[in-house]
């Protein structure tokens, strides 16, 4: 597409300069410094693709390979469980990033790596060369520890809703048959897993849910874990305050399998337990192509990498990104530490391919909110920043903390943290 | 990479000769200030209830960042996250949303 056409084609040159971007940022495709594949449009990949583009004014192409039509937001998708926001308060098109940022979209599934060739081979048959690659694939759930659920049918019968998308709208619908008087039995893995405290929140919807349409239903909250992993005390409180009765929260309970059938979870030491809907989050690890491609490093697990750009410790030319990696300490599987993980990446690659010195001291933060009721939320903040001599991120002391008490100014906040990281990776 | 060995390679060379080539200066500084995109913005262009950062005058937003670090004014997280910046680091992203249009 020329560039006057493209100009043409969003309405005005105007909005152009309204929204900050050069016009060479947003022609399609360019790409005289060269060529960046990323696989995975969530929010690290999505940001990175946006963020190369823009301040390499165009002259790096990128192309994004994602196989879902729309992005779906697991942060806030435990509103649209409990029945206060939709699925289409979550879901954004991918559209602005070929628009805006001329990203070239490709709605597929890469299979497979060849870093000897540098090109990326799709689902559809057809392969993609890159100069750099970006694999932000997400996590993948280790089925193969829970039997029961190791099959696609049970695998459709019983949820995870830990990738938002069509998972959250059918327990959202479970829990809508569920009948009055039901119990409603999830699971939390051992970590490290993708976002610490979004078990703990979802209880808390679920059951807000339950305290205002139907008040005989309970939640029971099994955690593997030995207590509750991220903002404990504030949760506790929650569910002590506003959800006495609702939840029942039962540590150190680790589902080791489930049948389905009956709807009935089984733990190591503990008696099973029959529940009216089931929603099992099993152990995670990095997306298929990840482990595939052999970047994951770690156990076969999660992908180690240099903090100053993010490649990967196997293999050149190749950056792993969000919730694949294994994080710096202090570094939770978050939609935020992904998105600055994208910039951080992006800023890297942009250097390497246009000659430039690589930032040499990366500061971000972490900002996790968490609705505790329908409008109050309570929050965990750190600042992480580059340390030379341990060649990783550290939580800068002194800085972070948590919410004091939950409140609803927050709540106003954390919506506008989803509005702007959203439009941060997507507009 | 030194700047020894970056001048050493005429390509690359080459480009710390082009106008438009940003310096690693520049992607530092916009590395850092991207970090602050999550709820107020990419560029400091918020969309929602946080305050847009971009535009605004550097000595102003230097002025707040130090208050937050004191702990002066009441907030519920800005505190928390401005106790994590050097000075030297609040000045360059300051100077970078201040130049933002």
């Amino acid at each position: 597409m020329k560039r006057r056409q493209f100009i043409n084609s969003i309405g005005a040159g105007a909005g152009l300069t309204a929204l900050g971007l050069s016009a060479g940022c947003a022609t399609v495709g360019g790409g005289s410094k060269g060529k960046v594949v990323v696989i995975g449009g969530g929010f690290s990949g999505a940001t990175a693709a946006k963020y190369i583009r823009m301040w390499s004014e165009g002259a790096i192409a990128v192309t994004l390979v994602e196989p879902n039509p729309m992005f779906v937001s697991c942060p806030i998708s435990n509103l649209v469980l409990g029945g206060v926001k939709q699925m289409a308060d979550i879901t954004t098109s991918y559209d602005n990033l070929k628009g805006r940022h001329g990203i070239q979209m490709v709605r597929d599934t890469v299979v497979a790596v060849d870093t000897a060739k540098r090109t990326v081979t799709l689902a559809g048959g057809s392969t993609l060369p890159y100069d750099r690659l970006i694999v932000s694939p997400g996590i993948d759930f280790m089925y193969d520890k829970i039997p029961g659920l190791n099959n696609a049918d049970a695998q459709s019968k019983v949820m995870h809703a830990w990738k938002a998308g069509a998972q959250t709208a059918t327990l959202r619908k479970q829990l809508e048959a569920m009948p009055d008087g039901g119990v409603f039995a999830m699971s939390v893995p051992l970590g490290p897993y993708r976002c610490p405290p979004g078990p703990y929140e979802r209880a808390c919807q679920i059951a807000g849910y339950f305290k205002r349409e139907k008040p005989r239903s309970k939640v029971v909250l099994f955690d593997a874990n030995k207590d509750v992993v991220s903002k404990g005390k504030l949760f506790k409180k929650a569910w002590a305050d506003h959800y006495s009765g609702y939840i029942d929260y039962r540590p150190n309970h680790k589902v080791i399998d489930v049948d389905v059938q009956t709807k009935t979870l089984k733990f190591d030491f503990n008696d099973d337990m029959k529940a009216n809907v089931l929603n099992v989050i099993p152990e995670m690890r990095a997306g298929t192509i990840a482990r595939t491609a052999g970047l994951a490093t770690l156990d076969n697990r999660w992908c180690e990498v240099d903090f100053l750009t993010f490649e990967s410790k196997a293999q050149k030319n190749v950056h792993v990104l969000g919730d694949s990696i294994q994080g710096a300490p202090g570094m939770p599987k978050s939609g935020h530490m992904a998105n600055q993980h994208g910039k951080t990446c992006a800023a890297a690659v942009v250097a390497m391919m246009t000659g430039q010195e690589v930032p040499s001291s990366p500061v971000y933060a972490n900002t996790c909110y968490s609705f505790v009721t329908a409008d109050e939320v309570v929050h965990v903040a750190s600042v992480h920043s580059y340390d030379v001599e341990k060649k990783t991120m550290l939580a800068v002391k002194g800085a972070g903390g948590l919410t004091p008490e939950a409140n609803k100014l927050e709540g106003v906040y954390a919506m506008n943290w989803a509005q702007n990281i959203w439009s941060d990776m997507l507009a | 990479m030194s700047l020894r060995k970056l001048a050493s390679t005429a390509g690359a060379a080459l480009l710390l000769l082009t106008a438009n080539a940003v310096s690693a200066q520049d992607l530092q500084v916009k590395q850092w200030a991207s970090a602050c995109a999550n709820c107020h913005g990419t560029n400091g262009k918020a969309v929602g209830a946080a305050p847009a950062l971009a535009g605004q005058p550097a000595a102003e937003l230097i002025k707040k960042m130090a208050a937050y670090k004191a702990g002066a004014v009441p907030v519920t997280i800005m505190h928390q996250i401005a106790k994590g910046y050097t000075d030297a680091q609040i000045e360059a992203m300051a100077a970078f949303f201040a130049a933002q249009k």
